[in-house]
């Protein structure tokens, strides 16, 4: 259950953002799991919701984007969205190719007043 | 300088701090809410300590690898092997988290461990990681094992500042796991076969594993071991020394 530590991280982030930004409030908090990012998103969910309180978080609400695998390939130059956990060009075929984005966690926007 | 912490590490290709993009969008009718986009890493803190982890290793030419695996898989087993076997100095960060077991089993082999207390945590972070650092000899070794606690799953987000990443998976836990855990094998820069001495007693196909781990990274390296085999152990040696090498 390590969405709980994820989340503490999650949390941490968005108040040095809010202080950065002279927030009083976090209405929504957007970040982007990759499929390949190694939580659970329904997890994360649960985690923010039990953690959020008495945080700049308590009110808000959060948005999971859930990001699939990107493939960049090597051999044929193509960018491809893989449904499975491989890396493989869904174009050609081959394994020359390079994970580009699935892999991470990122918090991408935060709505605050 | 870092830029980040004042600290006194500078910046290297092993320390780059990850661009942050902040943009300001004001929204016409309600001026007082703002949305601003980020794109930071969630464990961007982690990933910074990991990278001053990794400075450290650095300035001490010492190799780190983390080893991760389900418990039981042989990870203290295979540190045991090596010290009878190995050509280099190591130490061990222990990340066994109830007792230290695992700390007492490297030390009676006359090798330099450190438990890492933590209490119920699932995996290694690079602080905690960061804590075992400073109380291990570093001059005196040339490679520095990480032992992450066993668990396939929670260790694989956490970046904890080595070089190499092994995972090891062992014959008697079946030859679905690296299709089930595709994020931790993933990361591997080794994936090492445990236990084979006991494949005559398991239907256990080493090729499909193999072939389920390349289709996750293509590139990765796997090694067969049974601690029970000189050669075998031999061969991770060799294969730690190729890229200590790489790295000298
Ligand atoms: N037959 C056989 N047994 C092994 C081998 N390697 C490890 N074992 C046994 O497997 C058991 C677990 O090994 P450990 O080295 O403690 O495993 P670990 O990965 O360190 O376990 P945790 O630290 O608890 O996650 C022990 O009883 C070992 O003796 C092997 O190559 N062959
Ligand atoms: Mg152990
Ligand atoms: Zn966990
Ligand atoms: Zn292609
Ligand atoms: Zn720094």
């Amino acid at each position: 259950m390590h969405e709980y530590s994820i989340v503490q991280s999650l949390i941490e982030l968005c108040e040095k953002n809010a202080e950065k930004y002279h927030a009083v409030r976090i209405d929504k908090v957007i970040i982007k799991i990759g499929v390949l990012g190694g939580v659970e998103p329904y997890l994360v969910k649960t985690a923010f919701n039990a953690f959020k309180e008495k945080t700049i978080c308590n009110d808000a609400e959060l948005i999971i984007n859930m990001q699939p695998l990107i493939i960049e390939c090597n051999e044929c130059d193509s960018i491809s969205e893989s449904k499975e956990p491989y890396c493989k060009c869904q174009k050609c075929g081959s394994t020359n190719a390079e994970i580009i984005d699935g892999k991470d966690m990122y918090l991408m926007k935060l709505e605050m007043e | 300088m870092c830029k980040d912490c004042g600290c006194s590490i500078t910046e290297t290709e092993e320390h780059n701090h990850h661009h942050r993009h902040e943009h300001l969008h004001d929204n016409p009718q309600l001026n007082d809410t703002k949305t601003i986009e980020i794109i930071t890493k969630i464990l961007d803190k982690n990933d910074h300590q990991a990278d001053h982890n990794r400075a450290h290793f650095n300035e001490n030419n010492v190799l780190a690898v983390n080893l991760m695996s389900s418990p039981g898989s042989g990870k203290t087993a295979m540190l045991e092997s090596m010290a009878d076997a190995a050509d280099f100095k190591f130490g061990v960060i222990e990340g066994d988290l109830e007792t230290d077991n695992d700390a007492k089993r490297i030390q009676s082999k006359g090798v330099p461990a450190f438990q890492i207390q933590t209490g119920f945590a699932c995996h290694l972070d690079a602080f905690m990681v960061s804590r075992g650092i400073s109380d291990m000899p570093l001059d005196k070794m040339d490679v520095c094992f990480i032992e992450n606690v066993g668990n396939l799953v929670c260790p694989a987000s956490y970046d904890v500042g080595a070089h190499l990443n092994f995972v090891l998976v062992s014959v008697p836990e079946g030859e679905d796991k690296i299709e089930k855990y595709p994020v931790m094998f993933s990361k591997a820069d080794l994936v090492l076969i445990t236990k084979t001495d006991l494949l005559p007693y398991f239907d256990y196909d080493i090729k499909r594993v193999k072939d389920e781990a390349r289709r996750i990274k293509p590139n990765i390296d796997t090694l067969e071991l049974s601690v029970k085999d000189p050669a075998a152990i031999k061969n991770v040696i060799d294969w730690i020394n190729f890229k200590r090498k790489l790295r000298s």
